[in-house]
C-alpha cells in the first residue's frame, strides 16, 4: 500500500491560489492512502463511481470522530441536515424539500425567479456607477446569492439586512478555525450565536406562514403534509433551512467570483460573450468544471470493503473525494486545462453527481448566467488588479476573498 | 472479399453511395444522424408508413394521454440537418437483396447500397377481428392511436377496461384514475408487470394499483368483448364468469415485430424479429451475415455476450438509439473499425406517481433479493440473480443507485450481492424466488425477450434452464 502526503498540501494556503498542480500529481495514483488517514480518490470514472454506491456513506454519525473537518458548520441543538445523512432518512427530507422546490409539485419555483434574479443583478451594478474599481466579492458575489435566496424562502425586504447579517457570520463556519484558541472559541460562539438567532428568526417565520400562508417556500414548507410520509418536523426544517443558506450562498459566491476571475484571464473568452451572451450557458458549465466552487467531499465513510482502480479501500475508511481533480483528468476530458467555453460533452462534477447531487443547481445556473452576462455587458474595459487575488482560507469551498476589478466606465 | 471492402470503393459509398432506411422513427432517425456526423455525403431515404415525421413514443401513454402534450408536439428534437429523401405515408412491401431493391405500397421502388431496417413493432391487436372493430376499442402504439383514446377519454367515459397489465397498460390505467376515470384492468397472469419483472414486484405493482383505486383483475382472460345494437363496445366477459360494463376497452397485449414485407427476402425475419450479429448486420436464413443489411431498433435480435450470447429483442428507448448509431457507424466504416452493440438493456416506466427503472435482463433470472429500501414503502432496489451473479436490477423511485447494479452485471458480480448497503432493511436479508411466469404458457409478452441461441430457427421456444417458478 503507497501513501502520499499530498492532502496536507493541498489543504495548506499556500497552494489556494492554484491546486490544480498538485491534483495533477494525485491523479498518478487514482485512488491512494493520504499518510494523515483519508483515502483520495481524485480521477473521474472511479469518483463517479463511488459517488454511485451504496457502500459509501455520508451519515455523518459513520465517521470517524478524527475525520471530521468543520465541526462547527452543525448546531448540535438540531437534527443533521439531509447532506449528513444516507437513504432512507436522507431521502424523505429531499423529497419534502423537493415538493416544495422542483418538479413535479413546484415546477415553477426556481425559473419563477427569472426576473427578479435579472432586477437584483441590474440594481447591485448599478450601484457601481461613479466608480471606477469594484471589489466584485464585496460588492457583488456576497450580497447577490442571499438576496435571491430571501426572495425565494419569502423573508421579507424589510428583514433582508437581518438576514444577511446572520448568514455572514453563519457562513464563515465552513472557514477552517485560525487564531489562537482564545479567536477560535470566540468564532464558533459568534457563529452558534448568529445561527440560534436565524433559527430564532425562521421558526418565527415558519409560525407565521403557517397562519397566512404566501406563495413562498417557507409557506409552502410549513403547510405541506407530505405524501405518504411524516411531514418535516420545525427542527428539521430549521436544520435543512440552515444547510440551504449555507450551501446556497457560499458556493454562489465563489462560482461567479471564479466566473469572472476566468473572463478577464481569458480576455477572447469575454469578448466572445458580450458579442453572443447565449454563450454564458455552455461557459458556465465549463466554470463549473474548471474551477468549481466545490472542490473537495471530504466526510465520507466506507460501510464494506470497496474494490476499485486495483486498490481495496477497506471498511470503516474515511474517504475524500476530489471532484475538481475529476474534473480535469485527461481521461475524460480532452486538453483539461484549457477553458473552452463552449466545451461538448461536459459532463462535470461542479455539483457532484449521485443522491446529493446539488439540489441548488438550477437556482446556481441561473444566478451566475444571469450575473457573468451582464458584468460583461455593462462593465466597460474590465481588467484584474491583481493575479492571483487573494484567496479564503478555505480548501474545500475554494474561492477568492477579494476581487478588484478596475473598469472604465458603466453601460446601461 | 466483397467489392465494397476495397477501400477505394468504401469511400465511394461515403462519398456518393445509396444508403436507405426503412423506418422513420426513434433508431431510423438517429442512425440517419450518424451517418451524416460520420462523414456519409451520399444519398439517404428515409422510408415511413406513417405519413409523419419521426416522432417520440415514450410520451403517448403519458403526457399526451393526459391532455399535457398533443399527440403531434411529439416530434423527435434533430440533433443535426440529414438532408434525406424522405418517403412518408409509403409503407416497405417487399426486399429484393440481390437486386439491392425496396418495394413500396406506392408501387415504387427504391435501390441502396446499403439498407438499415428499423421497422420496429406494432400493437398485438385484438384477436377477434368483429370485436376488435367494435366503437371504443383501442390500441396505444402510434401518434393516431394516442390522438384518438385521449379525445375518448376525455369524452368521460364510465368505465375504462386496460387488457393486459404491462407496462404500457399499466401506465394507461394509471392515466385513467388521473383524469378520476374509473377503470378496470384484466390481466391474466399474477400480477402486473409479473411477465416483465416477476411475481415480487408485481405484487408490489398490484399494490399500487389497488391504492389508486384500479379494479384490478388478475388471473383472468377476457374472453369476449359484447357491443349495443350499433357496435359499440358495452361489455367484457371473463375467464371467470364475471364481466364488467365499459364504453372503452383498450388492447394492451404488447407488440408485433413489422417482419412480414420480408417474407421471401432470405433474411432470417420472424415473428421474434430480425437476427442480427452483434455488429447489427442481419443473418440470412442460412445464418450468414449479410455485409450491406443492417437491423436496429425494436425489430433487431441481436447476440449480447453478457447475456450468454443470447439473442436479445429489446423494445426499450435507449436501445433503438444506441444500436442505431452502432449499426450507423458499421454500415460506413471498414472492418477493423466496425463496433459491437454491447448496450446493456435499460427501460423506464411512470405509473401511479412511481418512477420503475430497470437495468440488465430481469426475466433471465432464477431469484430476486430487495438490496436496498423497503417493498412495503414502495421505494426500493431490487437485485436479480441468475446462476449466483447479479443479472439485473429493479428501482421503484430509487434510480439514482441503478448505475452501481448495471456496473455489478456487467462485471458478472455475484449474487446475492454480499456487501453492506445504506439502507439495507432486514426484509431483504435472503433472496426469493422472483416468481416469473411459466414460460411455457404464452403470455402478452415481457418487455425482453430471451428466445434461444439459434437465429434462424424461427419455431424455437423460450425455456431457459433453471427459469423460476412461481413459488
Amino acid at each position: 500500500m503507497t501513501s502520499v502526503a499530498l492532502l496536507g498540501q493541498i489543504l495548506d494556503y499556500a497552494n489556494r491560489a492554484d491546486p490544480y498542480p498538485l491534483y495533477a500529481e494525485l491523479r498518478r495514483t487514482p485512488v491512494v492512502r493520504d499518510e494523515s488517514g483519508p483515502y483520495l480518490v481524485s480521477t473521474y470514472w472511479e469518483i463517479h463511481s463511488l459517488l454511485h454506491d451504496p457502500r459509501v456513506s455520508s451519515d455523518v454519525r459513520n465517521l470517524a470522530p478524527e475525520a471530521k473537518t468543520a465541526p462547527a458548520i452543525e448546531d448540535p441543538d438540531l437534527p443533521p441536515s439531509f447532506i449528513r445523512l444516507d437513504p432512507p432518512d436522507h431521502d424523505r427530507l429531499r423529497r419534502l424539500i423537493m415538493r416544495t422546490y422542483g418538479p413535479p409539485h413546484a415546477p415553477r419555483r426556481v425559473y419563477g425567479l427569472h426576473g427578479e434574479i435579472s432586477g437584483i443583478v441590474s440594481e447591485l451594478i448599478d450601484r457601481f456607477e461613479g466608480r471606477d474599481r469594484i471589489d466584485l466579492v464585496d460588492d457583488f458575489s456576497y450580497p447577490f446569492p442571499v438576496t435571491v435566496i430571501c426572495r425565494l424562502l419569502g423573508v421579507p425586504q424589510e428583514d433582508e439586512q437581518r438576514f444577511h447579517g446572520w448568514a455572514d457570520t453563519v457562513a464563515t463556519a465552513v472557514e477552517p478555525l485560525v487564531g489562537t484558541p482564545e479567536e477560535q472559541q470566540a468564532h464558533v460562539r459568534a457563529v452558534r450565536e448568529a445561527r440560534h438567532q436565524l433559527a430564532e428568526y425562521l421558526s418565527g417565520l415558519i409560525a407565521q406562514r403557517r397562519r397566512a400562508p404566501r406563495e413562498d417556500m417557507i409557506s409552502a414548507l410549513a403547510t405541506d403534509r407530505g405524501a405518504d410520509e411524516s411531514p418535516m418536523s420545525l427542527p428539521e426544517m430549521l436544520s435543512n433551512l440552515t444547510l440551504l443558506l449555507i450551501a446556497g450562498h457560499e458556493t454562489t459566491v465563489n462560482l461567479i467570483t471564479n466566473g469572472m476571475l476566468t473572463l478577464l484571464r481569458h480576455p477572447d473568452t469575454l469578448k466572445r460573450l458580450r458579442a453572443d451572451p447565449d454563450l454564458v450557458i455552455p461557459l458556465v458549465e465549463e466554470l463549473l468544471r474548471f474551477e468549481p466552487p466545490v472542490q473537495l467531499l471530504p466526510e465520507r465513510t466506507t460501510l464494506d470493503d470497496i474494490e476499485i482502480a486495483g486498490t481495496t479501500i477497506p471498511q470503516g475508511a474515511s474517504l475524500w473525494l476530489v471532484p475538481a481533480s475529476g474534473n480535469r483528468d485527461p481521461q475524460r476530458f480532452p486538453e483539461p486545462d484549457r477553458f473552452i467555453p463552449d466545451r461538448p460533452d461536459n459532463q462535470h462534477f461542479g455539483f457532484g453527481s449521485g443522491i446529493h447531487n446539488c439540489i441548488g443547481s438550477p437556482l446556481a445556473r441561473l444566478e451566475a448566467q444571469a450575473a457573468l452576462a451582464e458584468l460583461v455587458r455593462r462593465l466597460d474595459n474590465p481588467r484584474l488588479v491583481e493575479d492571483p487575488p487573494p484567496y479564503r482560507h478555505n480548501a474545500v469551498l475554494r474561492g477568492p476573498r477579494h476581487l478588484p476589478i478596475a473598469f472604465d466606465g458603466l453601460s446601461r | 472479399m466483397s467489392p465494397m471492402a476495397v477501400d477505394g470503393s468504401l469511400e465511394r459509398l461515403r462519398r456518393e453511395g445509396r444508403i436507405v432506411v426503412v423506418g422513420a422513427s426513434l433508431a431510423g432517425l438517429r442512425a440517419a444522424e450518424t451517418l451524416r456526423e460520420e462523414g456519409f455525403t451520399g444519398t439517404l431515404t428515409m422510408i415511413g408508413d406513417e405519413p409523419y415525421e419521426p416522432y417520440d413514443r415514450p410520451p403517448l401513454s403519458k403526457q399526451v394521454l393526459l391532455g399535457r402534450v398533443p399527440a403531434d408536439h411529439t416530434a423527435l428534437p434533430r440533433s443535426r440537418a440529414i438532408e434525406a429523401q424522405w418517403r412518408l405515408g409509403a409503407a416497405a412491401t417487399g426486399l429484393d437483396p440481390s437486386a439491392k431493391r425496396v418495394a413500396l405500397a406506392d408501387g415504387t421502388s427504391v435501390e441502396y447500397d446499403r439498407l438499415l431496417i428499423a421497422t420496429g413493432v406494432r400493437s398485438r391487436p385484438w384477436p377477434n377481428e368483429l370485436e376488435a372493430g367494435l366503437d371504443g376499442v383501442f390500441v396505444l402504439r402510434t401518434r393516431d392511436d394516442a390522438t384518438r383514446l385521449r379525445h375518448r377519454l376525455k369524452a368521460g367515459p364510465s368505465r375504462v377496461l386496460v387488457i393486459g397489465a404491462g407496462f404500457t397498460g399499466s401506465e394507461i390505467a394509471s392515466v385513467c384514475r388521473e383524469r378520476d376515470l374509473p377503470v378496470t384492468v384484466a390481466e391474466r397472469g399474477p400480477a402486473p408487470l409479473s411477465g416483465a419483472l416477476g411475481s415480487v414486484i408485481g405484487d408490489v405493482a398490484a399494490e399500487l394499483q389497488h391504492q389508486h383505486g384500479v379494479d384490478l383483475r388478475c388471473g383472468v382472460m377476457v374472453t369476449g368483448l359484447e357491443g349495443d345494437g350499433v357496435g359499440r363496445l358495452r361489455r367484457a366477459h371473463f375467464s371467470d364468469g364475471g364481466t364488467v360494463d365499459a364504453e372503452v376497452a383498450v388492447v394492451a397485449l404488447g407488440a408485433t415485430r413489422n417482419t412480414e414485407w420480408l417474407a421471401g427476402s432470405g433474411l432470417a425475419a420472424g415473428p421474434r424479429g430480425i437476427a442480427c450479429d452483434a455488429g447489427c448486420r442481419a443473418f440470412d436464413v442460412r445464418g450468414i451475415v449479410a455485409d450491406d443489411v443492417f437491423v436496429a431498433g425494436d425489430v433487431a435480435r441481436s447476440p449480447h455476450p453478457l447475456f450468454g450470447y443470447r439473442f436479445l429483442s429489446l423494445e426499450h428507448w435507449g436501445n433503438a438509439v444506441a444500436q442505431a448509431e452502432v449499426a450507423a457507424h458499421n454500415m460506413i466504416c471498414r472492418a477493423e473499425e466496425r463496433r459491437p452493440h454491447l448496450w446493456t438493456p435499460y427501460f423506464w416506466s411512470a405509473q401511479f406517481g412511481v418512477n420503475i427503472k430497470s437495468v440488465g435482463v430481469p426475466n433471465m433470472a432464477d431469484q430476486i433479493i430487495v438490496s436496498q429500501g423497503s417493498l412495503g414503502e414502495h421505494r426500493f432496489t431490487a437485485a436479480y440473480g441468475y446462476q449466483g451473479r447479479v443479472i439485473a436490477a429493479v428501482t421503484f423511485d430509487q434510480a439514482k443507485w441503478l448505475e452501481f447494479y448495471q456496473r455489478q452485471i456487467e462485471q458478472a458480480a455475484p449474487f446475492p450481492p454480499p456487501f453492506a448497503t445504506v439502507d439495507r432493511r432486514t426484509e431483504g436479508m435472503r433472496p426469493v424466488p422472483a416468481g416469473f411466469p411459466d414460460p411455457s404458457v404464452p403470455t402478452h409478452g415481457p418487455q425482453v425477450t430471451v428466445s434461444g441461441y439459434s437465429p434462424t430457427d424461427q419455431r424455437v421456444t423460450f425455456t431457459p434452464a433453471g427459469h423460476g417458478r412461481q413459488a
